[in-house]
């Protein structure tokens, strides 16, 4: 059942050095707050496990958080460049990350594998491309017409975190607008930690919300605004401005260093 | 003012066009983007959009800067999660048109995304394959849209992300399309106003096919490019 507790407190316990850990949310519901955390509490050697990377993965590659990344697309969506995601794996900066890199549609269907508790995830993919030569992608024969069909292992990170707009008092979680891959990305992990913007006494249910109950999460942790940039639809708006200012701020290392500094590591935690 | 256009305006009002009687269309970040949604204004009001963040049916009124913005869902018919897009609406060809972009193009459609230079010491790694693969392989039909320069249109890819042999690639010099006589290779078959056929030679890494009936791109109407100009003004 889970459990309400302070963000500091559900990290500490929840994520350890060396953990694979699943940070999901599609574009919508990153849960920056909880990166921000585990950034402050130094983690190190992790697995980050996430389709897009995103600003929160930069970040984390940037202080040296991971030693291997999972993922599908590194960009800043409509802007460029994750720069220190990219200057982790061109330059090993500030420590060398092992990549392994799927297509979307690979990593879905590996988080579905995961969280049905089957050993692969089945699709038409990767077909005559060079991700089958660098990634752990396999061909399996239908048993029932013979077609040719890709195979990827399921996803059994650790620890997934997740931000959602709001949780009733004994622990039951809804989210809505864009869902992602939030729902399998807690059901095929060990443990889970979802951040929400508010508690609230009843859940009421809303047109496309997904509910994940509290038996199957560990932990909640309040964090209002813990999406920012990103963004909890209905609730707050996703800050393009600050997208297109992080192209700039995460170029050089030292300004990168100096934003994360006043702004992640120096903050005044209010969650 | 349609002497004025620039090469870029072109580009997407070509793409936009290309889009007429196109039931669905699925949508990558950046250039295509705008296209397709000025293809709604333009050539085709019914198109569906639908970008893989999960949002099928969006109609937004001004360019997105990601392919996950809140106006997205909020406009769309209906929002799916990620891996019923992939496994109920791309993969079966529910979606009939995918419009995609990339850092380089080979002779044969195929695109990079992934690596300029070695996989295992790249020189610059790129944001990967993102959807690419498998919306090129389940869609119908596949267009994509790249600045046309010598070091995106390359003999041979450092990487081949995604197969996908596009029935037309349009940049801000012209159009390609695969020449059935060539093996399908890919051949210019327009140009685009003021521009020469050696312009696009050179902005092109192969030895570049030129169709037999090489056409020039009806230049954009006044009506095409306001609509444009006040979309991207937004």
């Amino acid at each position: 059942m889970a459990e309400i507790v302070e963000l500091r407190e559900a990290v500490a316990e929840l994520v350890g050095d060396g953990d694979s850990v699943a940070m999901e949310g599609f574009t919508h519901l990153i849960p920056f707050a909880a990166g921000h955390e585990i950034v402050r509490q130094g983690r190190r050697d992790l697995e980050l496990i996430r389709m897009t990377p995103d600003l929160v993965y930069d970040q984390m590659l940037g202080m040296g958080c991971a030693r291997r990344l999972v993922f599908s697309y590194g960009g800043n969506p409509g802007v460029g460049s994750l720069h220190r995601f990219r200057d982790a794996i061109e330059h090993g900066w500030p420590v060398p990350v092992e990549i392994e890199e799927h297509s979307h549609a690979g990593m879905a269907n590996r988080y579905a594998a995961g969280a049905a508790h089957l050993p692969f995830g089945l699709l038409r993919g990767y077909a005559g491309t060079d991700l089958t030569k660098h990634t752990n992608v396999k061909t399996v024969t239908c048993p029932f017409t013979g077609e040719e069909l890709a195979a990827v292992p399921a996803l059994h990170p650790d620890v997934a975190i997740v931000h959602a707009q709001e949780a009733d008092r004994r622990g039951n979680v809804q989210l809505w607008g864009i869902p992602g891959v939030q729902k399998e990305a807690v059901l095929s992990a060990a443990r889970s930690l979802v951040t929400v913007e508010r508690l609230v006494d009843e859940l009421v249910p809303r047109p496309g919300g997904i509910v994940l109950p509290g038996w199957v999460i560990d932990a909640i942790a309040v964090a209002p605004r813990g999406a920012h940039p990103s963004y909890a639809h209905d609730l707050t708006d996703r800050d393009n401005d600050f997208y297109q200012q992080w192209d700039i701020i995460s170029r050089d290392r030292d300004d990168f260093r100096a934003w994360m500094d006043e702004h992640v590591l120096d903050a005044e935690v209010t969650a | 003012m349609s002497t004025s256009a620039t090469a870029g305006e072109v580009q997407t009002i070509v793409a936009a066009r290309l889009l007429a009687g196109a039931p669905s269309c699925f949508i990558g970040v950046g250039g295509p983007s705008t296209a397709a949604i000025l293809a709604r204004a333009i050539v085709n009001p019914d198109l569906v959009l639908v970008y893989e963040s999960g949002t099928i049916g969006a109609k937004p009124y001004r360019i997105p800067l990601s392919i996950g913005d809140g106006e997205l869902a909020a406009t769309a018919d209906f929002v799916v999660p990620v891996v019923e897009m992939f496994n109920y609406w791309i993969q079966p060809g529910r979606i009939d048109m995918a419009f995609l972009g990339a850092a380089q193009i080979d002779r044969e459609g195929s695109l990079n995304t992934t690596v300029i230079g070695d996989y295992d010491a790249p020189k610059t790694r790129l944001p990967g394959a993102g959807g690419a693969p498998e919306i090129a392989t389940g869609c119908d039909r596949v267009m994509v849209v790249a600045p046309h320069a010598k070091r995106t249109f390359v003999e041979r890819l450092d990487f081949l992300t995604t197969r996908a042999a596009p029935e037309a690639v349009i940049t801000d010099l012209g159009v390609l399309a695969p020449d059935p006589e060539a093996g399908g290779e890919l051949a210019l078959t327009h140009i685009h106003p003021g521009v020469t056929v050696d312009a696009v030679r050179d902005a092109t890494g192969w030895e570049l096919r030129v169709a037999a009936d090489l056409r020039t791109t009806e230049p954009p109407t006044d009506e095409e490019l306001s609509a444009l100009r006040e979309l991207v003004a937004r």
